[in-house]
């Protein structure tokens, strides 16, 4: 469905991102894991379109998402939560989720897709009218997660959702994720949580220092000695 | 009383038609980050456009709100388009270099004026020009009377558009988080042209305003640039409510200057305020509102 082939990404001259290849399959979990600048953020940024890759391409259902301009993504069906909600602070709850739903096929279902994120998330319905930057980091994130939803992608990017919530949040987002899964779209997630990531995936790819050095079900990547050492300190 | 009063009337008034004028520069600094130093410069050419309307066609200044407003809101946009968007694009160019680019293109914008007009004083007479009416003691110029309620009106309209409209929401939330804006598909140099242009069309609207009532020169620009950027710092950068209360207060402090200090005076006051703003409540008005 989504294959990335063999990018490499500069920031200016430092390179972050060293031939990296995968494919997100139509309707599973995937998870990217590494630690802090393994380039986890830097590959679905790129995806994004946020960083332009110096070399290879990406390619969505056979067409190229490379050098598109960023705003054009999430119109092909793929949409980034992004890394610490970047929720628009002065804006209502309902605004922000509004915001998701600029164009196209989301745009006409608005009222309906909205429904469908209160009803996921009836917190969120409480708060429509707060303003965004007001809220807890969980209420935070699930309107992030709602923002992201209106759009109707086919894809859902994470990255690091559970950063910065309480262990409860923290299994209530991993919960939607998969709930969201389940209603059919596809899901690329990139975390540091790794035991509960791992547990939740079909399949997931570490990285580690800008390269892709291993794959596998989440399972086989649970029992890898060199993950269980790196890390889960077992 | 009488005397304070009146000169209370035409503080607000006068405020009115600045806070149009700060709306347009607040829009263009949340969204942009820079203070457009081209502000008034653009508000001169609405000015001699309706004067020029008015001189060779005859046409009275509100109706030629209808040809200045969108007139300003193209020019608006094709400099920012043609002369603002690609300094981006260029690495090396810090963003504070839009705001000399600006300056640039008041200047511009300024010798055009006296090359076509020449730097006599020009001004539309019309027969609201010097007209009043009075309640009780209190006289109201008819002009500006008017004047203040299309303001209201179109101060009203831009809230209206910011607060209800998917243009006017990408504007927000470009203004507030550019990269998340663009990854809900906001193609962000579109925005930043139509908030150039909007900002140009509400300062043109200002002018065009004010023309019955006003005088106009080439280089009446650069005062009017200065009391936006005034306003803007009061209301709190980039903050359009902000800017409301800046462009009033901006009003009062001119308008009770001219009566209690001395007509010379009236920019000095405006001055002041600013000063004592930035340094005992720096953020401006924004601060105390929260909005």
């Amino acid at each position: 469905m989504l294959t990335v082939n063999n990018i490499d990404v500069f920031y200016g001259d430092l390179q972050v991102l060293w031939d990296v290849s995968f494919e997100v399959k139509d309707g599973e979990i995937l998870v990217l894991i590494g630690a802090n600048g393994a380039g986890k953020s830097t590959t679905i940024k790129t995806i994004s379109s946020l960083l332009t890759p110096a070399k290879g391409t990406i390619e969505f259902n056979g067409k190229r998402l490379d050098h598109h301009p960023p705003h054009e993504i999430i119109q092909q069906g793929i949409v980034h939560v992004p890394e610490g909600r970047r929720l628009f602070p002065e804006m209502s709850v309902e605004e922000n989720l509004i915001m998701g739903s600029l164009y196209g096929e989301a745009k006409e279902k608005r009222k309906k897709t909205l429904e469908y994120v209160y009803e996921l998330f009836p917190r969120l319905k409480e708060r429509r009218d707060q303003m965004a930057g007001t809220m807890s980091g969980g209420e935070q994130q699930m309107a992030a997660i709602g923002r992201g939803l209106m759009s109707l992608p086919k894809i859902m990017m994470f990255d690091e959702p559970s950063l910065g919530l309480a262990p409860i949040l923290v299994e209530d987002i991993f919960r939607m994720i998969n709930t969201i899964n389940s209603e059919g779209v596809t899901v690329l997630l990139v975390e540091q949580n790794v035991t509960q990531t791992l547990a939740m995936c079909n399949r997931a790819y570490v990285l580690e220092n800008g390269r892709i050095t291993m794959e596998g079900t989440g399972e086989e990547l649970m029992n890898n000695e060199k993950v269980r050492e790196a890390f889960l300190g077992i | 009383m009488d005397v304070f009063l009146q000169t209370l009337v035409a503080g607000i008034l006068k405020g009115g038609l600045y806070s149009l004028i700060g709306i347009g520069m607040s829009l263009i600094m949340g969204v942009m980050g820079i203070i457009n130093l081209a502000h008034g410069q653009l508000m001169m050419v609405a000015m001699y456009i309706t004067f020029a309307l008015h001189h060779f066609l005859g046409i009275d200044p509100y109706i030629s709100l209808f040809i200045a407003m969108p007139a300003l809101f193209l020019l608006g946009a094709l400099i920012q388009k043609y002369t603002l968007n690609p300094l981006l694009e260029v690495e090396s160019i810090l963003p504070e270099n839009q705001v000399l680019m600006t300056v640039g293109i008041g200047m511009v914008l300024t010798e055009i004026a006296r090359f076509i007009f020449s730097s006599d004083y020009k001004s539309v007479k019309t027969s609201y020009s010097n007209a009043t009416f009075f309640i009780g003691e209190i006289s109201f110029s008819i002009a500006l009377v008017i004047a203040f309620f299309i303001a209201v009106g179109f101060t009203l309209l831009m809230f209206w558009f910011l607060l209800k409209t998917d243009i006017g929401r990408s504007i927000r939330a470009t203004a507030q988080d550019k990269d998340a804006a663009l990854l809900m598909g906001v193609n962000s140099k579109r925005i930043t042209t139509i908030t150039f242009g909007l900002g140009s069309a509400l300062v043109a609207a200002a002018g065009t305003l004010l023309i019955p009532i006003y005088y106009l020169f080439p280089d009446i620009g650069g005062p009017f640039t200065r009391k936006a950027f005034v306003i803007t710092i009061l209301g709190g950068l980039g903050s359009t409510v902000g800017a409301i209360f800046g462009g009033v207060t901006l009003g009062l402090a001119e308008s009770f200057g001219a009566t209690y200090i001395g007509m010379a005076y009236d920019d000095m006051i405006g001055l002041i305020i600013f000063i004592l703003v930035l340094l005992f409540l720096p953020g401006g008005f924004k601060r105390l509102t929260k909005v």
